[in-house]
């Protein structure tokens, strides 16, 4: 192959990448609250699973089926030039998990949405970003019509750590997911500065 | 829950109708699933064309998936994940085109934040200011 002389173009900047996950259950609003931030639509991609027989769902009929591709919807937004954070929409059902391990790399912490409707479908989420150390925050998303509860009754029932952030969000609102995200980030750095200086005895 | 299980590995089939086509994504990548390129390409991982890629007399050779994925990087680099939303491909072809394009030194490809390491907190800083001001 022949290779050309200098580019006519100017080659453009690399930004630095980063990634935040979005988890909770089915129907909790994960691809709402990415759309509310992202500054392009929700995009869908596909991963074709490798292995075949994972233990199915217990949702009544569609025990037989066994899907080939899982999608995770994700957003963008350019912080600034060089700098490129992804939001990744988790696949909602348990059976997706492995994929999260993958997803999770690298990740700079996570957003557990909640819904105090179905509040035990968070609890998974909860635990996968408790046993890996990956900082996250929970969202409980205020649905129209969803009795409200205080923020310390939910965290009670969560079971959260105390240094855990928990808010209340509208996962609909582009100002309230900011505000949910810079909790996460701000998590983190609390997280990265105190283990990067070992507390004096 | 063990006979569901057994269940579904007695099952004479892996997949059913209305997963769709399963072979035809990876008759673009012959058949190959996986890359030569040492690392498993990350989601956000940036495209970057390389100057060569601009050059007329490049690899004859390339598929126009391979040939859409270098225009698409042009203007601006674009993630895995990007890449395989826009192309409507699986993730797991574009990984395969993509590392052909690194190895005919078309494109180079970003490394993310190197799992295990938490991003510099200067970064996490430069994160923050960043969402505020959006």
């Amino acid at each position: 192959m022949v290779f050309g002389r200098s580019s006519r173009r100017e080659t453009p900047v690399e930004p630095v990448t980063l990634k935040i996950l979005v988890a909770g259950g089915f129907g909790v609003g994960k691809t709402t609250l990415v759309g509310a931030v992202s500054e392009i639509k929700p995009l869908r991609t596909e991963e074709t699973l490798s292995e075949a027989g994972r233990p199915v769902d217990d949702l009544d009929g569609v025990e037989s089926k066994s899907t080939t591709t899982v999608a995770m919807d994700f957003g963008r937004i350019t912080l600034r030039e060089d700098l490129v954070l992804y939001l990744f929409g988790t696949p909602g059902q348990d059976r997706f998990w492995f994929l999260w391990d993958e997803l999770a790399q690298g990740a700079l912490g996570a957003v557990v949405l909640a819904d105090t409707r179905r509040l035990e479908d968070s609890f998974a989420a909860i635990d996968y970003f408790e046993r890996r150390g990956i900082p996250f925050t929970v969202g409980v998303n205020c649905f129209e019509g969803a009795d409200e509860f205080p923020a310390e009754t939910v965290r009670a029932a969560l079971d959260l750590d105390p240094e855990v952030p928990l808010m209340m969000c509208d996962a609909r609102r582009r100002e309230s997911v900011k505000s949910v995200l810079v909790a996460v980030v701000e998590h983190a750095l609390v997280r990265s500065t105190r283990e990067r200086e070992p507390a004096a005895t | 829950m063990t006979d569901g299980r057994q269940q579904v590995r007695q099952a004479p089939r892996w997949y059913d109708d209305e997963a769709g086509p399963v072979v035809r994504p990876y008759a673009m990548t012959r058949g190959r699933t996986t890359s030569t390129t040492e690392h498993r390409l990350d989601l956000i991982a940036l495209v970057v064309p390389e100057p060569a890629a601009h050059d007329p007399g490049r690899d004859q050779t390339l598929s126009p998936e391979h040939v859409e994925i270098v225009e698409r990087c042009s203007t601006t680099p674009q993630s895995i994940a990007e890449l395989a939303a826009g192309l409507d491909l699986p993730v797991g072809v574009i990984r395969v085109l993509v590392g052909d394009l690194v190895d005919d030194a078309l494109v180079h490809v970003t490394r993310p934040v190197p799992p295990a390491e938490l991003p510099d907190v200067s970064i996490l800083r430069e994160v923050i200011n960043g969402l505020r001001a959006l």
